[in-house]
């Protein structure tokens, strides 16, 4: 679970404290860019500018890697994200048939947020828990041998 | 030294840790400190013991008893009945798929005593969070025998003349890549450990490193010696997150006791190692992606040459080996390279960690000698397929593999033997499928994960896994035409040659692999517009409407 998400130049700060943990480090960007997507929950724009201020690279070559990867967002997501593996040893075991009750537990598809705020919802290539599948991720934790009746148990585990 | 007379091992790999072992091990101090049992009796928190689904599995030693899906309740049973009054709890213990028997000891079930466990030996035996057992195991002596005993080009010969192969997927000679990199000219390399882990059906790199991290740390630094290098990266998926932890663990108490960092074991040798997170992307488990990846970007890859052992991370001489390839290397230096090749197969010495999953009784993990058939491993190991269905196909290697059906399964399984069948061994992935499923509607699935990964970079991977899944997904919706077989069939033509790297070029494979042997039922799907397994939606809804 990723700390509760500050505001301002309250993200100014905790930028620029995550650029200095990482400076002089070969390969800072990723380390970087991990950092701001468990502290707020997304990447925002002025991170992005930061990180790139300060790696001396263009914004646009960090935007782009940014938008490159499944675990990194550039919008605001739910305290928890959902994410529900859809390949194949998943889909041969019932994952289909999860998302579809995750859907209509929460009302979103994936790609959206509860309005409530508390998930978002994604579709994910494999996690590497197949041997408990269907299998979900929700923030760092696994949930797997899942059952369409099970989703409400799991969802209430999560405030 | 306290001596105690029963150890409880429980399993903390992440496929047991969905159902809470901590509660479990709780529970055992508990009641041993309830019956007065605490001094006689040591609870430990190991890695997997590879019963993955019938998890969470107990171990109890001098005995070997083994119990799956252990809940917190029964926790008192076994301790009452079987740590005070010697009598195990015969509900609780593992059973035979046939006939269903309770085992005594645990090796002599069948799915353990068919397996070789020679990556997976400390696995589901020591604490993986206490360096102490991984030495107490002969953890860092092959280190030790390098760095003051041998010289490198020795180390890189043995590795060598022991055949290992990359079990990455690629199967490239593992001591022919130390090599090139111990020649190539420059004062920085790098050893890189791939724990990228993305081919789907894959999990064994993550229960490696949850449940020997020390193993893959020991292997980085002996590689080092071997080549010149002084830093190594692992770089690991960012779902990992019990992994990355050990791992951290690990390389905290390795630095403590001076295994890891300057002047190791006072031989003069420095090495270190950080971990780099990946951030969900398949393809950076292909290796100049991850190099471009780890050195900040988009994971796309690079042209080749120059080969990585040439100009890899950061443009510098590096090896990048696959963590069940690493975890091979102290046993190899251990018992040498007649020992291992006296396993498996000719051109494939060693074993092969397999994980299994789909439909069959046993999914999880297993470790058998290279050569070993896959109608062998699914019925004797893997205990066939449950409910007493028929199995109808399997994907070996994930989900850029191929698909073989019953008159293959006898094929000794091994790169090239698998090749030969128009497979791939590749992780080591082995996905069971029985008579429930649709071809057409698998075959999708297995599109949309390759439309999903491409990088973008190259127009033919780009374009042609878009236009693959677009077919595939036609034909489940009832759109599809007869054209559009000799159109796939084109498009697989051009993709297995054109694109930039192998997540293009192998995208096609597992779909025509099930073309090829189910012909008729995609045909149906097309001309007659049903779907036979009562799958596809739209097949089966117009069929119900008719």
């Amino acid at each position: 679970m990723k700390e509760a998400a500050p505001a301002g130049c309250a993200i100014a700060d905790r930028v620029d404290q995550i650029i200095q943990k990482h400076a002089g480090r070969p390969g800072a960007l990723m380390p970087m860019l991990h950092d701001v997507q468990a502290a707020l929950g997304w990447i925002p724009e002025e991170a992005m500018d930061k990180i790139a201020e300060a790696l001396d690279i263009p914004a646009g070559k960090v935007y782009s890697t940014v938008t490159f990867y499944t675990l990194f967002s550039t919008r605001p997501t739910g305290k928890y994200i959902i994410r529900v593996c859809e390949s194949a040893p998943c889909h041969v075991e019932g994952a289909a048939a999860v998302m579809a009750e995750l859907e209509r537990q929460l009302g979103v598809k994936p790609g959206e947020t509860t309005s409530d705020g508390r998930f978002t919802l994604e579709y994910t290539s494999c996690i590497g828990i197949c041997g408990v599948a269907p299998a979900i991720m929700v923030g760092d934790q696994v949930h797997g041998n899942l059952k369409p009746d099970m989703i409400a148990g799991v969802l209430a585990q999560y405030e | 030294m306290e001596f105690v007379r029963a150890h409880v091992l429980v399993c903390h790999g992440t496929n047991c840790s969905l159902k809470g072992p901590a509660a479990i091990v709780r529970a055992f101090g508990d009641q041993l400190r309830e019956h007065g049992l605490e001094g006689e009796v040591r609870v430990v928190e190991t890695g997997c013991f590879g019963l993955c689904e019938q998890g969470p599995t107990v171990v109890i030693y001098p005995e070997g008893t083994l119990y799956t899906r252990v809940k917190p309740e029964d926790v008192a049973e076994i301790v009452t009945s079987h740590l005070l009054k010697g009598r195990p709890v015969e509900r609780l213990m593992y059973r035979e798929p046939v006939p269903q028997q309770p085992v005594q000891a645990f090796p002599e079930a069948q799915h353990f005593r068919k397996q070789t466990r020679v990556v997976l030996r400390n696995c589901g035996v020591i604490d993986p969070d206490s360096i102490e057992e991984y030495i107490a195991r002969g953890g860092y002596a092959q280190l030790g025998k390098a760095l003051t005993q041998m010289k490198p080009e020795e180390v890189v010969a043995v590795v060598r003349d022991s055949g290992l192969r990359g079990r990455g997927g690629a199967g490239f000679p593992t001591g022919l890549k130390w090599g090139f990199a111990a020649k190539a000219k420059g004062d920085t390399k790098y050893v890189v450990c791939n724990a990228d882990e993305g081919e789907p059906g894959t999990f064994k790199d993550r229960l490696i490193l949850e449940g020997d991290p020390h193993a893959v740390l020991e292997a980085m630094a002996i590689c080092g010696y071997a080549i010149g290098s002084h830093m190594g990266y692992i770089y690991i998926r960012g779902e990992y997150t019990q992994s990355i932890e050990r791992l951290g663990h690990a390389i905290e108490a390795a630095r403590n006791i001076g295994l890891l960092g300057s002047n190791i074991l006072g031989t003069g040798f420095d090495f270190d190692v950080e971990i780099r997170m990946g951030a969900g992307a398949y393809v950076c488990g292909e290796e100049t992606a991850l190099f471009e990846s780890l050195e900040g970007g988009r994971g796309e890859p690079r042209l080749k040459p120059p080969y990585p052992t040439d100009a890899g991370l950061f443009g510098q001489p590096t090896v990048i080996n696959n963590v069940e390839t690493l975890a091979n290397i102290p046993p190899i230096l251990e018992h040498g390279a007649e020992w291992y090749r006296g396993l498996g197969t000719a051109k494939t010495p060693g074993t092969k960690v397999f994980t299994l999953c789909g439909d069959v009784v046993n999914r999880g993990l297993i470790e058998v000698p290279m050569g070993m058939t896959l109608r062998e491993v699914l019925y004797d190991i893997g205990g066939g397929i449950p409910g007493g269905r028929t199995f109808k196909l399997a994907q070996t290697g994930g989900t850029s593999g191929g698909c073989i059906v019953d008159a293959q399964l006898d094929v000794p399984m091994d790169y090239d033997n698998l090749a030969a069948v128009g497979t791939a061994l590749g992780s080591g992935a082995l996905l069971i499928m029985d008579d429930t499923h649709c071809i057409v509607d698998i075959a999708k699935s297995f599109a949309k994960f390759f439309l999903h990964e491409s990088c973008g970079k190259c127009a033919p991977c780009r374009e042609g896994t878009k236009r693959l899944y677009d077919i595939v997904d036609g034909f489940s919706k009832g759109t599809g035409k007869m054209e559009d077989f000799a159109l796939l069939e084109r498009l697989a033509r051009v993709m297995y040659k054109a694109p930039f790297c192998a997540l293009g070029q192998t995208a096609p494979l597992p779909v025509m692999t099930t073309l090829q042997h189910f012909r008729e039922e995609y045909e149906a799907h097309v001309r007659d517009k049903t779907c036979p397994a009562g799958v596809c939606s739209a097949l089966v809804s117009d069929k119900k409407g008719a």
